[in-house]
């Protein structure tokens, strides 16, 4: 997640910097350049020099331990022919969507709650807060325990409906994966709409009470609409978040049972670091590459093309 | 628009960073202790749980006093996750002075990749040491006819486990037919006892049935040939009827409820059979040293059974097979300095396996891979389980090395996702027979 919030500052800073005097002296232009170089050095560093080695990998074979042999096409073609990676792809898109239907509603309702001034509300906001401090493997172990069929809470506090197989069984697992994801995210993702919320002026709500627009006439003709842009960059940290879930189910379920929760991160892992296959674990990581930048410019699409267009027109 | 493309270059930056962390956050659990570089010393990953933590800490700890000029820097991983770390350590070339492993396949790819050394020619120097362990230990550390790592701790073949006090009960015989078992588990599950407890989320634990089984139906040379790479290998008819029975028992309701969800790291696969919630469990011998210290008095008061894998009605192999691990191995990185791997050695010798060694292996329950320990096994307090163990270990006509860890890795994992999705019956004998045949030569 690290990186997505750090992105997510952005548009920030690009805001602040179109707002300097545009006549300004070219110096002043430079030195901003410069200012970018630290970032860019890391960006090379850490991100197109490792993709390129992903991309160069993904046509040799290599078991991680020996020399670094070609192998042509041959990777793709016998990645592209297993039908484990169509398995892993709609897993990925599946608990994406998944994951997107459940967070969003909670965590804009969520956001809208404690969003206001009492006591209480702010209260409730850091205990909701917490899950977000924990580390996701801490939270798989954890819920792992809870859930176990034989010594887990349904035998603790004797709820027999709760005994379920919940990792044994493929649909299952499948969904409480999703489950612990969004109760894992939710926090994260209500803390933006929160933000939002709160940067919506008193003065829209006054002018709808004067004409007698009640809460629920509120929420949907006012805070929904001035939420457009944190809904679309909440969706976008969601959706190609999703992509890199992988070290929740890693611990909980380890892409079981069967391949029910194999998603394509994980299959990349598996592939490479267990099968020692890196050339077609790197055909994988090239393959979520390509889906990662679709997903994004499709997300910034959705925004319209006025999107640069101010909400608070005549305010 | 200027605005607009900035925007759309901070996002392709998001989109391609976020995959591509996924691929480094799951490369960089590597980073870790490396090679010191100090002379004189050298470095060791080793497994955390007990016993072995401590007595391998206490091993470490007598040679250092003994020899004040060699250091040995341990660190502890727990089993599965040291199974991905090492072999990443390996490839990035950060890998320890000694390198602890399980021999066979994986050792196979060390050894072809050079990155362990040879050490033939030092056991010729050293025949002292070699007879010292029992001559079956070496078979997993000999690739293309040379030694490659060093026999230690413990041999530890599966055993069937039962919970006596639940045979009683039932006033039920441990099973010696697999028709026995089959009756068992109608037995057991009219008692409303579940008949097996299986840490199923661990795959392996499930592979241990399909050792025993494919050895019980189609003697030890169905493995061999499969080991061997031959044609065809996995499409004899015996791994069929293997997976078959598998299957069977699976719809007979042999395994506990949930058994898929359930995780042998956690050990409780073990605690549902001394809680008597299972009345018997497939499982290694090493087990019952984690019993003795975590079950509640269980193998103390004598409630723990155990028995050999029974037989199977018209099978061909012989009944005194055994499988599990013939032993655990321990290697020399050959990226180390020549100082590292004299003090590697040095320890090889003198540190491991010392008479203080197994005796701590002797009372945890455990029988070590040295000749001559008849005596002691045999005024140890659990001298019933390790004269079984001994007996087993020593009487075998074959003793196959677990699969997982006899194949290359990249067959081993292949195996490992097709034995789960076998006991979740979502693939049949045949597509298993089938996807692992695939497999041959990989």
């Amino acid at each position: 997640m690290s990186n997505a919030v750090s992105t997510a500052r952005k548009p920030a800073v690009r805001a602040a910097r179109s707002k300097g005097d545009p006549g300004h002296s070219g110096q002043r232009n430079a030195t901003l350049a410069w200012l970018t170089v630290p970032a860019l050095f890391f960006f090379l560093t850490f991100a197109v020099v490792p993709l390129a080695g992903v991309l160069i990998l993904s046509f040799a074979s290599w078991d991680g331990i020996g020399a670094i042999g070609s192998a042509g096409l041959g990777n793709w073609f016998s990645v592209l022919a297993d039908p484990g990676l169509y398995n892993a792809l709609g897993l990925t898109f599946l608990i994406m969507i998944a994951s997107w239907l459940v967070q969003t509603p909670i965590s804009l309702l969520l956001g809208v709650f404690t969003a206001g001034s009492q006591r209480y509300r702010a209260a409730l906001a850091v205990l909701y807060f917490l899950p977000l401090l924990l580390s996701s493997a801490a939270v798989a172990i954890a819920f792992k325990a809870l859930l176990d069929p034989n010594f887990g809470l349904a035998t603790g506090l004797g709820l027999p409906f709760l005994a379920q197989d919940w990792l044994g069984v493929p649909h299952l697992a499948l969904g409480l994966v999703i489950f612990v994801i969004a109760w894992q995210f939710v926090p994260f993702h209500t803390l933006i709409y929160q933000g939002g919320v709160r940067q919506i002026p008193r003065s829209l709500y006054e002018a709808a009470e004067i004409d007698g627009a009640g809460t629920i006439k509120q929420f949907f003709h006012i805070t929904l609409p001035q939420l457009k842009y944190t809904i679309i960059t909440s969706s976008t940290l969601m959706v190609v978040g999703s992509l890199t879930y992988f070290d929740l189910i890693f611990v909980l379920t380890g892409g079981g049972p069967g391949n029910s929760t194999r998603i394509l991160a994980l299959d990349m892992y598996l592939r490479g670091f267990r099968a020692n296959l890196m050339g077609p674990a790197s055909v994988i990581a090239v393959i979520l590459v390509l889906i990662g930048l679709a997903l994004a410019l499709f997300l910034q699409r959705l925004g319209g093309k006025d999107k640069q267009g101010s909400q608070l027109e005549g305010m | 628009m200027k605005q607009s493309q900035t925007s759309r270059r901070s996002f392709l930056a998001l989109a391609a960073l976020t995959p591509f962390a996924a691929m480094t956050a799951t490369a960089c659990g590597t980073s870790g202790p490396g090679t010191s570089s100090s002379g004189g010393g050298a470095s060791m990953w080793y497994l955390s749980g007990e016993p072995n933590q401590t007595t391998m800490q206490k091993a470490v700890d007598a040679f250092t006093s003994a020899n004040p000029d060699d250091k040995i820097a341990v660190t502890y991983f727990q089993n599965d996750a040291y199974k991905t770390k090492i072999k990443t350590a390996i490839g990035a070339g950060q890998a320890p002075t000694i390198i602890y492993g399980w021999g066979g396949g994986t050792l196979k790819t060390y050894a072809e990749a050079n990155q362990v050394d040879d050490l033939t020619g030092w056991f010729d120097e050293n025949p002292d040491l070699k007879e010292k362990f029992f001559p079956a230990s070496f078979g997993a550390a000999t690739v293309n006819g040379k030694i490659y790592a060093l026999p230690n701790q413990y041999v530890a073949p599966i055993v069937l486990f039962y919970n006596k006090e639940l045979f009683e009960k039932a006033g039920a015989q441990p099973p010696k037919t697999w028709d026995d078992v089959m009756s068992l588990v109608k037995t057991f599950n009219d008692m409303g006892v579940a008949p097996f407890s299986l840490g199923g989320q661990s795959r392996w634990t499930s592979m241990m049935w399909l050792e025993y089984l494919l050895d019980r139906i189609g003697g030890a040379e169905v493995f061999t040939a499969i080991f061997e790479g031959k044609p065809d290998s996995w499409m004899d008819p015996a791994v069929i009827e293997t997976g078959t029975k598998i299957q069977e028992l699976v719809s007979a309701d042999g395994f506990i409820k949930g058994f898929s969800s359930i995780a042998a790291d956690s050990n409780a696969d073990q605690a549902l059979l001394f809680t008597g919630k299972a009345a018997m469990m497939l499982h290694g011998s090493w087990t019952y040293g984690a019993m003795k210290k975590g079950g509640q008095n269980f193998v103390q008061d004598g409630k723990l059974g155990f028995v050999q894998f029974p037989t199977v009605a018209g099978g061909k192999g012989d009944p005194k097979n055994g499988v599990g691990n013939p032993a655990q191995y321990m290697s020399i990185s050959s990226k180390a300095t020549d100082a590292e791997k004299e003090t590697a050695k040095k320890f090889f010798k003198d540190g491991i396996l010392t008479e203080t060694v197994i005796d701590t292996y002797i009372n945890s329950g455990s029988v070590p891979i040295v000749n001559g320990i008849e005596d002691k096994l045999n005024t140890s307090e659990d001298k019933d389980f390790l004269n079984f163990v001994y007996d087993l270990a020593k009487n075998a006509p074959n003793f196959q090395q677990s699969w997982d860890q006899a194949l290359s890795p990249t067959a081993a994992e292949a195996l490992l996702n097709n034995i789960d999705q076998l006991f979740l019956k979502s693939i049949t004998p045949q597509q298993f027979a089938e996807n692992m045949n695939a497999t041959l030569g990989k």
